[in-house]
């Protein structure tokens, strides 16, 4: 599973917001590795800072500032550092929707309400090839066909107003993938949807994935769809990656207390899901005041008073592709 | 909110229905704790608003604060409040004492020095120039001539708001009979400043009741369009686009014209108010109408309703008080536009009429080319209405965003 | 689409309705009927049996005896049915004759200040939104409020004040001496468009100092939506982005804005000819309240009212064509 080629690497990246209220941290120092034609699935609860990362890849991170770090993106043997490149270059926007595409959480209003469906895709289309208005169509047809919308010809001239959220969310894969990326960034994308229509965009996600070969960067916090799509998990808490490795590891032997945390808090059969908040206790705190050391400490059931509150745990590594951020393991403590 | 079946029959050993405590807390709970305080007794619930609404209030003053044009609009507006206030001492002359020697007289400045062997304040009197030709009388400013002036010095008696009889004038010719045209002097040579001062009070008292009235029509008109919804809505929503869609200006002065011209000056007054709040009440409908709206369907709302209380004290104790922010912004900037709309309808000649002085009536002395470019001085009520329209925009704009939690 | 027109035009019906029962009021206003002030202005000329006789043939015409259901009846239908207006007592002519050109100025200059209107405070609400807290931001910011402080008949005042003290002439009127009476013709065009712009300014500042800051709202509101994400991830250049999704969609509440700033326009074009004397409906109306002119006055308030909720009927309808969101409903 490691011998593959990175597509994607990112190195202690951080991205801020200049607010008037003060500097909001949401992502400090994530590292993570996306391999060619795989899924990494990044998981963490509401403002961990998942969809910042996401959006300082493609470098749509603003108001937000990448103030350190790298992204290196692996492109035919050469190595380009997508957090050095301005965001308005011309470099980068050729990137976009062509190299890397996204999809969002929100299908209601990801898609313009003024602009047929077409209309958008072609767009994108249009932008990245050389091809006529005409050939650009045939291929929106076929690739809005690819991702299961009926009668495809026929919705082309339709407006998002006469979709349902889960048509709106295949429009919005038919558009990223209509340029065959290399990457396509899914940013919790089936959140918004019914149980039937989550589970229909999830398959159609990996049957795309199986017929192009693309690697995936699926964002949840959804630990079911982790483990049925993932082969790589970035665990991610207040800005950074707690713990990584592939799925199997995660699931079955986690080195953090925020992940043991996490697959505790997973209902048992027969239980509601209104008590699932009470399995991790205590709120993520707010980003003005993110707590010094380990910033899961104040959460921690295996909180050292005097350490996790003042040292900043380093990566503790546990194979290729695979760490934890924890005191547990360091030296002194002996590995657990 | 999260899945709980889609993957169950996919994964391997692992349970079904695998999620992370994610975005929103489980809603269920919050209700239930809803029910235990509404089960104690009603007091404490209203203790918990109370802090509430004091902690609004102090973020709204913060948020204002920052705003620094807006805090400038704020000082201006209440200094123009103030003067409306005093307007009897701060004017140094009654706004119809004419002196028939002085028409049109030029503004004269303030000096101190040496006068009549003593050092104090001074304005210059003036020279009369006859032009031959057009037989014209313009004046000139005499430097040779100085007339003392005091602060609260004695001139014409009156009483202060109707009732305590005084005779002191913030500033004031230490002679009566002596000439102080601060800002000139108009066709009958009245002095301008003693009109704007007294204007000042009718203008933004007309402001200040229009703007009343229509808050009544408005919370009232609209409190039950966003109360009852439905047909009621519906009626109420059709006037207001209606009067929204004609323009006001010609139906006002049609209304205006109306008044009859044999009736006494105060009635006139409070039927152009009534006029023009009649017809400018529509906005502020509008905003209550949103905020019940979005108000209604609260919990604590519900709750109010659920204890049995009436409708009435619901919409008079419960609602209004957490839309008072929104409200508050909202009149300062109706108040502008209905001080626009007087002086408006004034300058034209069938809004307020003499003997009353508003802003508007002394701008319709204005009227004529010739008169201002012979006494470009009688645009000063002009710039008072805008000084004060922009003062309340700036307060209200600001105001508006430190009442939005969102903004 | 149809049904949305359709919809729309029934919606207007009670609106037209409503306007004619207030301008109806209006007349009816006055103290002393508009029958006794005739009377008694006949009364004063010498030809007093043909003039009684006239009277008579009015009173009849108005039904000024009966009810007022029936004097409106009457009135209303007059209008309707054979486009009479009433009479002048005034100027003695039928106030259809002295109505229509005025009206059309009126409206020519009305909506030449919308347009003048939307084409400048589009592009400073876009600029002042995209670049929001610049120099140019603020700038504009404050001029609009300054704008929207100002009067019409002050700005109108003061700009009369300065031609006359500075250049000596005074401006005013929506054409030159030669032209006034002239039958309509490329110089007489050319002519009212050297006249033109002063009331456009006059009227449109305000007007345009209010839309740049509707623009700027819509703007704020609209670029940073997710669907204008979504179009920068497929790499799409920034300018190109914002005038094809957010300004597009910001154009639609931009221009339906025309609802309430095509009265206020109207309405401040009313005070504004008074000032500028302007050949507009504006100076007539004012006369004729003040002489108790009720049927000419209350033409005009009606007409006035009638024509800009038909100019907004009409241009909700292009709105609907320009916004799918609506043309579907
Ligand atoms: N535009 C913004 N301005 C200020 N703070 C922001 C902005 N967008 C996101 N944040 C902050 O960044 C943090 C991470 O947000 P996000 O990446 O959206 O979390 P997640 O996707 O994991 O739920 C949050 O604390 C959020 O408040
Ligand atoms: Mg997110």
């Amino acid at each position: 599973m490691h011998d593959t080629t990175p597509l994607i690497e990112v190195n202690g990246l951080q991205t801020q917001f200049f607010t008037d209220e003060g500097v909001v941290r949401s992502v400090e120092g994530v590292d993570f590795t996306i391999p060619a034609g795989k899924t990494l699935c990044v998981v963490g609860e509401s403002g961990s800072g998942k969809s910042v990362t996401a959006r300082s890849i493609l470098r749509i991170e603003n108001p937000g500032r990448i103030v350190g770090g790298e992204i290196l993106y692996h492109k035919d043997g050469e190595v380009i550092d997508l957090a050095r490149i301005g965001p308005k270059t011309r470099q980068i926007r050729q990137i976009r929707g062509r190299d890397i595409a996204m999809i969002f959480q929100e299908p209601m209003s990801a898609l313009s309400p003024v602009h047929t469906i077409g209309d958008q895709i072609v767009e994108a289309l249009t932008l990245h090839f050389p091809i006529s208005k005409d050939e650009a169509k045939r291929r929106a047809i076929e690739v809005l066909g690819r991702v299961g919308i009926p009668k495809a010809a026929d919705r082309f001239g339709a407006y998002t107003f006469e979709l349902s959220g889960g048509m709106r969310q295949r429009v919005c894969i038919a558009m990223a993938l209509s340029c065959e990326p290399r990457l396509l960034i899914a940013d919790e994308p089936t959140t918004a949807l019914d149980v039937t229509t989550q589970a229909n965009i999830l398959d159609l996600i990996a049957d795309l994935q199986k017929e192009t070969g693309m690697a995936v960067m699926f964002i949840t916090h959804d630990l079911g769809v982790v483990a049925e799509i993932a082969d790589e998990v970035a665990v991610m808490y207040l800005g950074q990656v707690m713990e990584r490795g592939d799925v199997d590891s995660i699931f079955h032997d986690p080195k953090h207390p925020y992940t043991r945390a996490l697959l505790d808090s997973i209902p048992r059969l027969g239980q509601r899901g209104a008590h699932r908040l009470a399995s991790i206790r205590g709120m993520v705190p707010h980003p003005f005041d993110r707590p010094s050391g380990c910033p899961f400490h104040t959460r921690c059931d295996s909180y050292m008073p005097g350490r996790c509150n003042r040292i900043d745990p380093p990566a503790v590594s546990f194979g290729p592709g695979r760490e934890a951020k924890c005191l547990l393991h360091t030296k002194e403590e002996g590995v657990a | 909110m999260t899945p709980t079946k889609t993957t169950s029959d996919v994964t391997d050993s692992r349970d079904a229905g695998l999620a992370i405590p994610a975005d929103d807390p489980p809603t269920s709970r919050r209700h239930d704790d809803r029910d235990i305080d509404r089960a104690d007794d009603l007091p404490v619930a209203n203790e918990d608003r109370t802090v509430l609404v004091a902690g609004q209030w102090k973020l709204i003053w913060w948020k204002f604060r920052k705003h620094k044009l807006a805090m400038l609009g704020g000082i201006i507006t209440l200094f123009i409040y103030f003067v409306a206030v005093f307007v009897e001492i701060l004017a140094p002359f009654p706004p119809d004492q004419y002196n028939s020697t002085y028409p049109y007289a030029p503004p004269q400045s303030l000096h101190l020095g040496q006068v009549e062997g003593e050092f104090g304040l001074y304005v210059n009197g003036y020279a009369v120039s006859f032009d031959p030709e057009t037989l014209a009388r313009t004046f000139v400013i005499d430097e040779e001539v100085r007339h003392p002036v005091s602060l609260f010095a004695k001139g014409a008696p009156y009483r202060l708001w109707g009732l305590i009889p005084m005779e002191r004038h913030l500033i004031a010719p230490d002679d009566p009979s002596h000439p102080m045209y601060l800002l000139g002097a108009d066709r009958l040579g009245r002095d301008m400043l003693s009109r704007l001062i007294h204007g000042t009070r009718i203008s933004m008292s007309i402001g200040l009741i229009g703007v009343a009235i229509s808050l009544f029509l408005g919370v009232l008109l609209g409190g039950i369009s966003g109360y009852y919804g439905g047909a009621t809505d519906n009626l109420i929503q059709r006037v207001i686009e209606f009067l929204n869609s004609i323009p006001k200006i010609p139906l006002w002065m049609g209304l205006a014209a109306a008044i009859p011209l044999s009736l006494p000056p105060l009635h006139v007054y409070f039927l152009i108010t009534l006029i023009l709040s009649l017809i400018g009440w529509t906005g502020l409908a509008r905003v209550v109408r949103g905020r019940f709206f979005s108000l209604k369907t609260e919990d604590f709302v519900t709750a109010a309703r659920l204890d049995g209380n009436s409708e009435l004290r619901i919409i008079m104790r419960h609602m209004v008080p957490s839309f008072t922010s929104h409200i508050i912004a909202s009149i300062s900037l109706a108040i502008p536009s209905m001080i626009l709309a007087e002086t408006s309808l004034s300058f034209l000649g069938i809004g307020l009429r003499p003997p009353v002085v508003s802003w508007g009536v002394l701008l319709e002395e204005a009227q004529n080319v010739r008169s201002i470019a012979q006494a470009p001085w009688l645009f000063w009520p002009g710039a008072a209405v805008v000084v004060a329209v922009l003062a309340m925009n700036f307060l209200g704009d600001g105001l508006r965003d430190a009442a939005d939690p969102y903004a | 689409m149809f049904a949305y027109i359709l919809k729309r035009l029934l919606y207007t019906i009670p609106t037209l309705f409503a306007i004619s029962i207030m301008s109806f009021i209006i007349i009816q206003l006055p103290p002393g009927d508009y029958f006794s002030v005739l009377a008694s202005k006949m009364a004063k000329e010498s030809d007093t049996i043909a003039n009684t006789a006239a009277l008579e043939a009015m009173g009849a015409r108005y039904g000024l005896n009966e009810p007022l259901y029936v004097q409106y009846w009457k009135w209303i239908s007059g209008i309707v049915l054979r486009g009479d207006f009433g009479q002048s007592f005034e100027y003695n002519r039928p106030v259809s004759v002295l109505l229509w050109d005025r009206l059309g100025l009126t409206f020519l200059l009305s909506f030449s200040t919308l347009i003048f209107v939307w084409a400048v405070s589009f592009p400073i609400g876009i600029y002042s939104a995209v670049r929001k807290y610049s120099i140019g931001d603020y700038l504009g910011t404050f001029i609009g409020f300054v704008g929207l402080a100002i009067p019409n008949f002050l700005m109108a005042l003061v700009l009369m004040y300065v031609s006359f003290k500075y250049f000596g002439r005074s401006v005013g009127g929506l054409f030159s001496p030669e032209f006034v009476n002239a039958e309509w013709s490329w110089a007489r065009l050319m002519d009212f468009l050297a006249h033109l712009w002063i009331p456009v300014i006059v009227l449109g500042t305000a007007g345009t100092a209010g839309l740049i800051r509707i623009m700027r709202a819509n703007m704020l509101d609209e670029i940073y939506k997710p669907y204008v994400v979504t179009a920068r991830a497929k790499g799409l250049s920034e300018i190109r982005l914002l005038f094809k999704y957010p300004v597009r969609v910001a154009l639609n509440p931009f221009i339906s804005t025309v609802g309430w700033v095509l009265p206020e326009l109207v309405s401040g074009a009313t005070i504004t000819a008074i000032v500028l004397s302007l050949p507009t409906t504006g100076p007539l109306l004012l006369r004729s309240l003040i002489s108790q002119d009720m049927y000419l006055a209350g033409s005009f308030i009606m007409m006035l009212s009638v024509l800009t909720v038909l100019g907004t009927l009409i241009s909700d309808i292009l709105l609907a064509w320009l916004d799918p969101r609506i043309r579907f409903k």
